[in-house]
Order: structure tokens, then sequence, then C-alpha cells
């Protein structure tokens, strides 16, 4: 006998949730719990009075997956809401790394050239290094991220994703 | 406002919140509670033997009463004990509070003396759970913690109360009561769905009703509606092991339950319905069998307040998202206003009798051995005019339970049913006999279930309890044996009770009644001094050692594949199945 294994697609949800002690674990360990993927989770509080958290969570799996997901986030009392962002249509997703590069000589200048193209910013120098910081979609930082590997790579630093939908339409 | 201490505080709200039973076991982080509870003798505090029973024997008092049950234990050990009944109440939709001491605040995360992280340990196996850091904080959060606990699908709330919180004082006013909630769930149907539910079941040909827990979970009303619902449309209704007691057991419209050890007639009539309505239950693999061959032709209405129950396992055609009881009488009303008459399905209910004439609970007449099936048949006889509470332990006589004894009422049928513990009937029966001190209550156990909890004889003893407890017992852990048999090609490993007590003995030592029956001739002899004598009695019923329970999906199979006799069993499975639970 032999374990199969399904089609799984991508999706990012905007979880809206009370900003309280414990639940980046509920909803983690919900996803270990129930042998759901997470890709990136992150999470910070967003409403003025500090009451609300925003998680984004990009995961994976087949559609009728997802569709648990959602509904097993739903149904946890400090949950407000749950948007699947890939289903709901146009959104925005962004992410920032921070990449260090170390090297003299063709890999420096290389690597500030691929910079310029990609829209990183140096934000710290010395004479034999970089920290750049760059934001953008997801691809676009892993396709940076795999370039500045030939050039003297050292350490990477990466947000996660956070997504918002296009339109006047709050989530 | 004057200012009191955690610990009266916490007591000031349970009561306020009407609670008047408590089942607990004191211990250091506790001590304060304990010394609050020595003033208010309106809260009873049940003290078991082992705080798992605690869970269990809250879990029976809210199963048969429909109030939550309350479980206070200590930290550390107290609570890891409770999880068994926290997961088990989470698994059966029990509305239940459990309150745990926690070290003080100042120690959490030291490991100090009996420390465990009771909240991050209960996360997934509560409903929702707390750490109450400030006294103040404690009034609001065990209010909304029973409203957690018994609104939408009821389940288990633990409130960890650190020891420095219980000392702590705070200002308290007794109406601190809960405004405008966040845990809302939806108890009305959606409209829309409810009239296209209607159009589906004026279209069926060929109707069952699949009934569940979530139907006695909604309160005795939903039953009546219920019984009127399935009067109005003259359909079949089988239900799950938690559902039994929602419909009479008389009625001839009643199928007996589904899935693995259903009976031939639901089974078959789910396979070959063109209209599954699911209420309040949520398509187990104990009651789906093989996925890709449940109910292969049928249209499905799913009526559930837990929308992840939706399409978890099997895809639905149509799911009402609602209270199922509420979404009954919506539907009800929508037929009635249709003036729906039902057709009399004549074709359907003549293919039905032809399942039925299957007789598939008979078993086997025995002259020398007492055939549990026929142990269970006799109790039944001789105690149901007196409406009995039945709990059951786990395994094969819980399944002959489900199967023979046959209920009437709601809230009489408690069993551990989505985790399957063994040792929860006899603390469910003591907890059940609490929530109705008249009534005749009995745990039906297995030889080696009942010796998971045995401690709680004590218990029983303490208060009075004139529990009864029925042990089917074959010497084996008869459904580990069963499906060794089935599948292992009957090598017994470890399924054998060795070593088993004098139950009689030992139930004297406790101060109960023993008998020992091990004669069919004995047999309702045996049953009548049970129910005759007072206080609480425990019947050693010797049955027939190697009797299996059938009939029987076996795992990986269809509901069309049942085993009906000792000679449909192979011995042998294939590992897809194996692999199966």
């Amino acid at each position: 006998m032999h374990i199969k294994e399904e089609q799984v697609e991508r999706h990012v949800l905007a979880v809206l949730v009370d900003n309280e002690a414990g639940i980046l674990a509920r909803i983690a360990g919900m996803f270990t719990a129930r042998g759901y993927n997470i890709e990136s989770l992150t999470v910070a509080d967003i409403s003025a009075d500090h009451a609300i958290s925003r998680i984004t969570i990009a995961t994976n799996g087949p559609p009728y997956v997802i569709e648990q997901i959602i509904a097993q986030l739903d149904r946890l009392v400090p949950v407000h809401s749950v948007r699947d962002l890939t289903e709901a249509g146009p959104h925005v997703q962004r992410e920032l790394a921070l990449v260090k590069v170390a090297g003299k000589g063709e890999n420096r200048i290389e690597a500030m050239r691929l910079a310029d193209v990609y829209r990183a910013r140096v934000v710290d120098a010395t004479t034999e290094s970089f920290v750049f910081e760059i934001t953008g979609a997801p691809e676009k930082i892993q396709t940076f991220v795999g370039l500045m590997r030939e050039v003297g790579l050292v350490e990477v630093g990466r947000t996660g994703v956070v997504a918002i939908g296009r339109g006047p339409d709050s989530a | 406002m004057a200012e009191k201490s955690g610990a009266e505080i916490l007591v000031q709200t349970l009561l306020d919140l009407g609670v008047d039973t408590v089942f607990g076991y004191p211990g250091g982080a506790v001590l304060p509670i304990y010394d609050a509870l020595y003033d208010h003798p309106k809260i009873k505090h049940i003290l078991v033997r082992h705080e798992q029973a605690a869970t269990h024997a809250a879990e029976g008092y809210a199963r048969s009463t429909g109030k939550p049950g309350v479980v206070l234990v200590t930290s550390g050990p107290g609570a890891t004990n409770a999880v068994t009944g926290i997961t088990d109440a989470l698994m059966d939709s029990i509305p239940m509070v459990v309150i745990t001491g926690q070290v003080a605040t100042n120690l959490i995360g030291s490991d100090a003396f009996q420390e465990a992280d009771t909240v991050g340990i209960t996360r997934h196996c509560t409903k929702h759970n707390y750490l109450v850091k400030q006294p103040s904080e404690l009034a609001g959060v065990l209010t909304e913690a029973f409203h957690i606990a018994t609104q939408g699908r009821p389940g288990p709330v633990v409130v960890d109360i650190p020891k420095n919180v219980q000392v702590a004082a705070a200002e308290f006013s007794s109406h601190n009561g809960l405004k405008n909630s966040r845990y809302q769930p939806q108890v009305d149907g959606d409209f829309k769905a409810i009239n296209e539910a209607a159009e589906m079941i004026m279209q069926a040909k060929a109707p069952i009703l699949y009934t569940g827990g979530g139907i006695i979970n909604s309160g005795p009303k939903a039953s009546e509606t219920l019984c009127q619902l399935a009067e109005l449309l003259g359909a079949p209704v089988t239900s799950t092991l938690m559902g039994l007691g929602a419909f009479p057991a008389s009625s001839d419209q009643w199928l007996g339950m589904l899935g693995m050890h259903g009976t031939y007639e639901a089974n078959m009539a789910m396979n070959r319905a063109d209209l599954v309505v699911c209420l309040g239950a949520r398509f187990d693999d104990r009651i789906t069998g093989r996925l890709d061959a449940f109910s292969p032709n049928s249209k499905k209405i799913h009526v559930d307040i837990d929308r992840s129950s939706v399409n978890k396992t099997v895809r639905v055609d149509l799911p009402v998202i609602g209270d199922v009881g509420r979404v009954m009488e919506q539907l009800l009303a929508v037929l009635k206003g249709r003036k729906f008459n039902a057709p009399d399905y004549e074709e359907w209910w003549s293919r039905i009798k032809g399942w039925r004439a299957t007789d598939c609970l008979a078993f086997p007449e025995n002259k020398t051995e007492i055939m549990p099936q026929l142990a269970i048949r006799k109790l039944w006889e001789a105690t149901h005019e007196r409406d009995p509470i039945i709990t059951t332990e786990v395994g094969q006589h819980q399944m002959w339970a489900a199967q023979h004894f046959d209920f009437e009422k709601p809230n009489k049928w408690l069993t551990s049913g989505g985790l399957g513990t063994m040792g929860y009937g006899l603390p469910a029966a003591i907890g059940a006999q609490l929530g109705d001190p008249d009534a005749l209550v009995i745990d039906i156990a297995g030889e080696a279930s009942i010796q998971m909890n045995i401690q709680e004889l004590a218990t029983a003893s303490q208060y009075r309890l004139p529990v009864k407890i029925f042990i089917v017992n074959n010497e084996y852990m008869g459904m580990v044996r069963q499906w060794q048999e089935l599948t292992y090609e009957s090598r017994y490993s470890n399924s054998y009770s060795d070593s088993l007590p004098d139950f009689i003995k030992l139930a004297e030592s406790y101060g109960w009644t023993g008998i020992l029956i091990d004669d069919p001739a004995d047999l309702e002899a045996g049953i009548a001094k049970m129910i005759e004598t007072d206080g609480p009695v425990l019947v050693d019923c010797r049955v027939a050692k190697l009797a299996n329970c059938f009939p029987m999906i076996p795992s990986g199979a269809a509901h069309t594949e049942m085993l009906l006799t000792p000679e449909d069993v192979k011995g042998t499975m294939d590992d897809n199945a194996k692999a199966l639970v």
C-alpha cells in the first residue's frame, strides 16, 4: 500500500481576529492539528484601539481542503471574518525582504546592478557588503534572492505575504 | 461596589449562572476555590475519585438534563487527567465548563510544582479556552464561557485560573452579565435554502431522514418536531449512535441505527435513497463506510449548526446552516404552506420491507451460554416501561446496546460516540443519576471498560446513588478481539482480559450489591433482582465469550457489503482496509 498525494492549489486568506493572548497559537495550531499547510503567515494589529489583528495566511491544498480551512477558521471564537482573497478575485500581494550580500570586485558591482533592476534599496553598506530592502510579489522576491545567491548572498529575512483586495470594498 | 476575592467571584458567578452541581477533585492550586465553596452549600460538589471521571460525570449530567456540566480540578495532573473527558465532550458536542487551577501568574513558565500548560494542552480539545490573569475579568470570562459552551454547537470550554488570581480581590457586582457576545451562531435557517429543501423533498421518490446528536442537543422540542416532520413526510428514519432516542424506536418508520453496526435496512435504504435529509449529523466515518460508495444516487440536504461539518467528508447538494430544531420547524411550516401531501412511497417502502425481512439483528439461540444480545434484550424488556437512562462504556456491549435496547425518548442514551472512550459509562451514569435522582440509571458495561474508571464505585456509594452496572462479561476486549478475528486471522494479541477481579466481591467492598448471572436460566431473575434491589447494584453477567457483533460494515467497505453473520467472515483484509480505523 502507498500513501496518495493530491493536487493542491495556493490560496491567500485574510483573517480578522481579536488581538488577544494565544490567538496566533490557536490559528497556527488549528492548521497543524488538522494537517493543513501554512506557506506563510503574517500578523499585526490594525485597528486604532489595538483590538483587532489581521492575519494573512498563504496556504495550499485541494479545493475541498481550502473550503474546510476557511470553515474551521471561521468557527474559532476570536475570529471575526475569513476572506479567501484568491477566490474573491483581483488582489495585491506584497512581501518585504532584507537581503545581505557580501563580496568584492565584480560580484559587488553585479549585485548593485541587479538591485537597481529589481528596485531594491540599499539600507546598509560596508566596503564588503550590502543589505538590500526589496518589496514585491513573492515571485519577484524569490527571483531576486535566487540571483543574489550567485553574487554572494549571506543572509535573507522575509516578512511573508500580506495581501489586500483591489477596489473600494473591505475584506 | 464591594471587593471580593477571585474565588468568591467565581463561586458567586456560578450561582448567578444557575449552577447547582459541580464535579471535581481538590488540590493545591484550587484550595481558595474549595474554601469559597465551603460557604456555599447551594452548589453541590460531587467528589469523584479521578479527574477523568469528573468530566464524564459532567457529560452524563449534561446529556441527560440538557444543562451544561461543570467540572473543577486542580492544576497539572488534575487538568491533564481531565483532557480525555474534555476531548470526549468536544467530539460529542456536550456543553461543559471546566475550571482548572493554575500556578500563580508569576510562576507560570517556571516548571513550578504541578504546573502544566493547560491552555496549550487543551487548545485543540476545547471549543474555546481562557487563562484568566485578573480577578476583575473572572465574571465576564465565566459568563462568556457558559455562553460558548451552550450556544451553537455545544462543546467544552476550559477556564484556567492561577492561584493568585483566586486570592486577589476585585470589584464585583453580580449583574456583570454578558453584553453583546462576540459569539452569535446562526440559529434560523436561510429562508431560500429552506424553500429549496422543501422543493427537493416534494420531488423525492425515495427519501430518508438521517438524524444525529444535533437533534438531542437542540432540546426535547426538536425531537417532537422531528416526529411531526417524519409523520408529514411518511419517510423512513434512521439515526447515528448519538441521535438514538430522538425518534421513537416503536414507530413503523424507524429503521434502526445506520453505519458500521447499523441495521441492514438502514444502510441499504441510505444506499438506495434518492434524497438523504441529514438532520444534525455529520457524515462520520462510522456512518458512511467507503466514501465513494456512500449513498451514490441521492441528493443530499445537510442541516447543521456548524458550518465546518458541511462538505467535510461528503459533498452535499444543499447545506442549511442553523439549529436543527428551528430549521425543522421552518421546513414544516413551508411544507404545510405549500400544502405538501406526501405520496405513500409505496415502492420505496416495499423495498425497505424486503431488506427488513433479512432480520439482521437476529442471533443464534444458545441453551448453555447467555448470548450477549439476549442479555440486552431481556434488560430492555424488564426496564423499558420505566424509561431508564442507559449509559455505556465502549466496545461490543455498546454496539449491542445500541442495536437491542430500544429508545423512545431523547436524553436517555448516553454513550461516548466520537472519541470512543472506555471508562465513560460509570461516571456518566453517576452524573445522570445526580441530574435525575429518581430515574433508573443503568451502565451497560464490558468487563474491560468498566475497569478504566472502576474507582467511581466509591463516588456512587458516597452520594447514595442507586446506579446499576450491567457488565456484559466475555473476558475479552471484545471489539478488539472481533477485529482481530476479522482482520488478523484470529491472532488474539493482548485482547484477553486476564486476571479479572471477582466483580461481586469488588462491588461489595465498596458497599454495592453484587449479582452474578452465568446461566441463561437465571438471566431474567438476575435482572429482576438488580431492579428490585435498592441502592447501587453491579451485575456480572457472564456471556458467550466469542460472540461477535453483527451486522457489520467492515472497514473500507460500502453499505451494501455488510457482514450479516459469522459465515460472512473471511478472517483477513487487504492493507487498504487494515489502514482504516
